[in-house]
């Protein structure tokens, strides 16, 4: 299951609303081994386009090596579908290489850039295989001290 | 000459769960088959025939290797190299026969 903020969550769609009718992509960070997701780091899709999405590659590295020195690992990958429904497509199965990650895919196939419901949900994509699982949302807690 | 590799999760079953390890070569395809070595399976998750793969990602003291010189770049004492794998995918094209 994914546990994740509503806030996380409303920005992660209003990011793939933002870049309709391209993919919109990015992840949530989290403290490694924590499988929290609370860093919500959009990127660039490199590849702009309705189909495709890519992290520029200067971009992944710059993000690699601040999770890298905030103990973080990228606990959420996120992209849009524009066109199509939320479920990992055959080039997102081939090119799933974070095997520890959530994958959470957002369709704005039906409202667009305007406001409506989304679909999105989660998968683990390992070796191959998908599995689909529940995504609770949770409050955001207080900051504390 | 060895240099630091810092190797993804995904490749870490190569590298008994290592996130870096050592490695030897005066030029990138020298220091990957020095992986091989040691780490035997890894250089084909690296390369496709002689050529890298298309979504891995190596950098050279933070410099992407596709600007450098791909595999020919060449490594000193002290250089850093990172291997990530691309973070990509998408809807694809649209399939008339699926």
């Amino acid at each position: 299951m994914l546990q994740i903020y509503g806030d996380i969550l409303d920005a992660i769609i209003a990011h793939a609303k933002q870049d309709h009718p391209n993919e919109a992509c990015g992840v949530v960070a989290g403290p490694e081994g924590t499988d929290r997701p609370e860093r919500f780091v959009p990127m660039l899709n490199a590849a702009a386009s309705p189909t495709f999405y890519e992290f520029e590659p200067t971009d992944l590295l710059r993000l690699y090596r601040e999770m890298d020195s905030r103990d973080e690992e990228p606990v959420v990958i996120y992209h849009s579908h524009t066109a199509t429904e939320a479920y990992p497509s055959r080039t997102d199965i081939g090119l799933a290489q974070e095997p520890n990650a959530h994958y959470v895919l957002v369709s704005t196939r039906e409202h667009g850039n305007s406001p409506g419901p989304v679909e999105l949900r989660s998968y683990r994509i390992v070796d191959g295989e998908v599995t689909e699982e529940d995504v609770a949302v949770i409050a955001p807690t207080e900051p504390s001290g | 000459m060895a240099v630091e590799v810092r190797i993804p999760t995904i490749l870490r079953t190569y590298t008994g769960g290592e996130k870096a390890v050592p490695a030897e070569g005066t030029t990138l395809s020298e220091l990957i088959d020095d992986l091989e070595a040691n780490h035997p399976g890894i250089k084909e998750r690296l390369l496709d025939g002689e050529d890298l793969r298309r979504f891995v990602n190596v950098y050279v003291n933070d410099e992407d290797v596709r600007f450098t010189g791909g595999l020919d770049t060449s490594l000193g004492e002290d250089d850093q190299v990172v291997v990530l794998p691309a973070v990509a995918g998408g809807a694809g094209p649209v399939s008339a026969t699926s």
